[in-house]
């Protein structure tokens, strides 16, 4: 049993004005798999690091198996780390690199050779033990730092970009590895990455990361469906979600640009003359026509990218200079200038509020919610 | 890929190269050349006359105990200037790297020392531990230690040790700074999670990756406590105290010979073995330990 409670954490570094981390809450589950996802500088390896014992923590307390470890040296967590550069000692053979924990913890060596044997058949490195890390290929480098975490037997795993040396194929394979991995051992693991595909993959819940703040906690499709900020909203998806201005009228119904207009109901009633920010997804943007339900707009296309399976519409809501980006399937032929009719699926818009950004809690979302 | 940087002249490069390969030939090779010519001369010390004697200077050099007591004198202290100055080298640069604030003026202030003559750093040692004057060697007599290194061959030899690794400190803290911060920080760290303490992590980790600056220091250091600490001895203690002279390394015995007691032949031949000796420690030193200081 190793959960990791994160409460109130914040981070200053002596002669930087402000705060890397802005007090953030987290409490991981026992063999939970939790993403840090953000834009680069957002404080999700200084958290991570955090964990880790290799930064201190200036405020609030971080627990491992329920014992605050903020006094803690790196090596009494009981933690093992991989790290984006994998770290390998370059002096010592994949069995040295592997072994060296052990052989500091004093383990009979009968037992480190049955931990590193076992780890290395997981693994599939075998062959290459008595090899040096100069000798191995980038993806044969990363599962050796994952070999030496594993055989230490650890409470939780941290993972610091762990894939992000790796070129595109191997990166989706060794993605699956380390899945499959960390669900046979079922061990706690914090995940550090900018990747939107691997954070929604591998993740069990998700921590979206702006500016040292937790933007949002959540399971991958809760924080897709769900995002709690315009933030949050526009940074998971791809394309990104499409952001309109609009403004509360009466009964609910929401104005956009080009006179088109949400249902009513769609926003709290009682809110009239209030500027909300509305974001689609390109995703539920549909060809017109199709019996489908839901909202008619139409575009001014600008260009069409044809994605192979799907085609990606650039353009205007028809009469203004909002842009929009539709996401739809298949090969679709547009030419700049023309007039596309599409319809947005019915419910497929969040709200959110123009100043604060933030999901509004009033929002009738009607995209099914995950079972959670 | 291999940059090529082409020439309008078919001259211009020769000509570029020229002042070098001159410089080379003029104070290096010639002086060699006419060193090995020298040593099967013998010659009056008036230099009128000068005759062809085929080895004897060589026959009599291995023949003579104060030749083989040089060597001996030389093996100690290349051997003690090369240990102490790299070892506190290695220590000052792991000290230095982990400072947080002032770290530049530790730098420079380590590196000092670098840019004073090697005759200035004696003379400065002298001062300090002159029997007489020194305020160090007054120090050491008032805590009841006898200390005159004109008369005793130990500390002569200890204070020439400290003079001449003192002034070479200075080039092996920049290397083993640079080492140092060669080393990614996140092998230390990993080693850190790994379980191991600041000890364990330096000698595991940290001393096996820096092995090749030290093999190069050693090389280096080594050739300078043969021939650069000149003047240090000079400077110090004339390679005194003593008939064989307990501080007389070979590169002074060689000066010594020919220029004060002006057997040239003799001081020739002493500066071709000791030539081969020098060339003989880099040779193995690049064939043989080279090779396992890379990983």
């Amino acid at each position: 049993m190793a959960t990791v409670d994160i409460r109130a954490v914040r981070k200053t570094y002596p002669g930087l004005p402000f705060e890397v981390i802005k007090g953030i809450d987290c409490a991981i589950a026992d063999g939970e798999l939790l993403v840090m996802l953000g834009p680069s500088g957002c404080g999700k390896s200084t958290l991570l690091r955090m964990v880790a014992g290799l930064e201190r923590i200036s405020q609030g307390e971080i627990a491992i198996a329920g014992r605050v470890v903020n006094d803690l040296e790196p090596k009494d967590r009981n933690i093992a780390m991989v790290f984006q550069n994998y770290a390998l000692y370059p002096h010592m053979s994949v069995y040295a690199n592997m072994s060296y924990g052990l052989r500091i913890q004093r383990l009979p060596k009968a037992e480190i050779d049955r931990r590193v044997r076992d780890a290395a058949a997981i693994l599939e490195l075998e062959p290459f033990l008595q090899r040096k890390p100069r000798a191995l290929s980038g993806g044969q480098r990363q599962r050796v730092a994952m070999g030496r975490a594993i055989v230490r037997e650890p409470d939780v795993f941290l993972f610091d970009e762990p894939l992000s040396n790796l070129d595109a194929k191997l990166r989706t394979q060794m993605r699956v590895e380390i899945k499959r991995l960390q669900q046979r051992l079922a061990t706690t693991s914090l995940y550090v990455t900018h990747d939107q595909v691997e954070a929604m993959t591998l993740a069990d819940r998700l921590m979206v990361m702006r500016d040292g703040v937790a933007e949002q906690i959540g399971t991958p499709m809760e924080v897709y469906t769900h995002p709690a900020t315009v933030f949050v909203g526009g940074f998971i998806g791809a394309p990104a979600m499409n952001f309109l201005q609009g403004e509360v009228a009466e009964g609910g119904a929401v104005r956009l640009p080009g006179g088109v207009a949400l249902p009513a109901g769609t926003a709290a009633p009682g809110q009239a003359g209030r500027p909300v920010t509305v974001g689609i997804r390109p995703e539920h943007l549909a060809p017109a026509g199709e019996g489908v339900p839901g909202l008619p707009v139409t575009l001014t296309v600008d260009l069409a990218e044809a994605l192979g399976a799907d085609t990606l519409v650039h353009g205007r809501l028809a009469g203004t200079d909002t842009s929009l980006i539709a996401r739809l399937a298949g090969h679709v032929q547009a030419r700049s200038g023309e007039a596309m009719a599409l319809t947005v699926t019915d419910g497929a818009w969040h709200l959110f509020d123009v100043e604060s950004g933030r999901r509004l809690a009033d929002t009738v979302g009607r995209l099914a919610k995950p079972a959670a | 890929m291999h940059k090529r940087v082409l020439f309008r002249a078919r001259w211009l490069p020769y000509v570029l190269v020229a002042p070098q390969i001159v410089i080379t030939l003029l104070f290096f090779i010639w002086p060699a050349i006419r060193a090995v010519e020298q040593s099967f001369l013998r010659q009056d010390p008036f230099g009128l006359r000068t005759s062809f004697v085929w080895l004897e200077n060589y026959a009599r050099l291995f023949a003579d105990a104060a030749y083989y007591h040089s060597l001996g004198v030389t093996a100690v202290f290349s051997l003690s200037v090369t240990l102490l100055s790299m070892a506190l080298a290695l220590l000052f640069a792991v000290m230095a790297d982990r400072a947080v604030r002032g770290a530049t003026i530790y730098r420079t202030l380590y590196v000092a020392p670098y840019a004073i003559a090697p005759i200035v750093a004696g003379v400065l040692w002298l001062f300090l531990f002159q029997p007489t004057v020194g305020i160090l060697a007054y120090a050491l007599n008032q805590s009841g230690i006898a200390w005159n290194f004109r008369l005793d061959g130990g500390q002569a030899m200890l204070l020439v040790v400290i003079a001449a690794a003192w002034k070479q400190i200075a080039y092996n803290f920049l290397f083993f700074l640079a080492g140092l911060q060669a080393i990614p920080k996140s092998l230390i760290e990993a080693a850190a999670i790994d379980g191991a303490g600041p000890a364990r992590r330096f000698w595991t980790i940290i001393f096996p990756l820096l092995t090749p600056t030290t093999f190069f220091l050693m090389v280096v250091n080594i050739v300078y406590a043969f021939f650069d600490t000149f003047a240090v001895i000079d400077a110090v203690t004339s390679g005194g105290p003593g008939a064989p002279g307990a501080t007389n390394i070979l590169v002074y015995k060689v000066y010594n010979d020919g220029f004060v007691g002006l057997d040239l032949g003799g001081s020739s031949a002493q500066s071709v073995v000791l030539m081969v000796i020098v060339i003989a420690l880099t040779v193995v030193q690049f064939r043989y330990i080279e090779k396992k200081v890379h990983y």
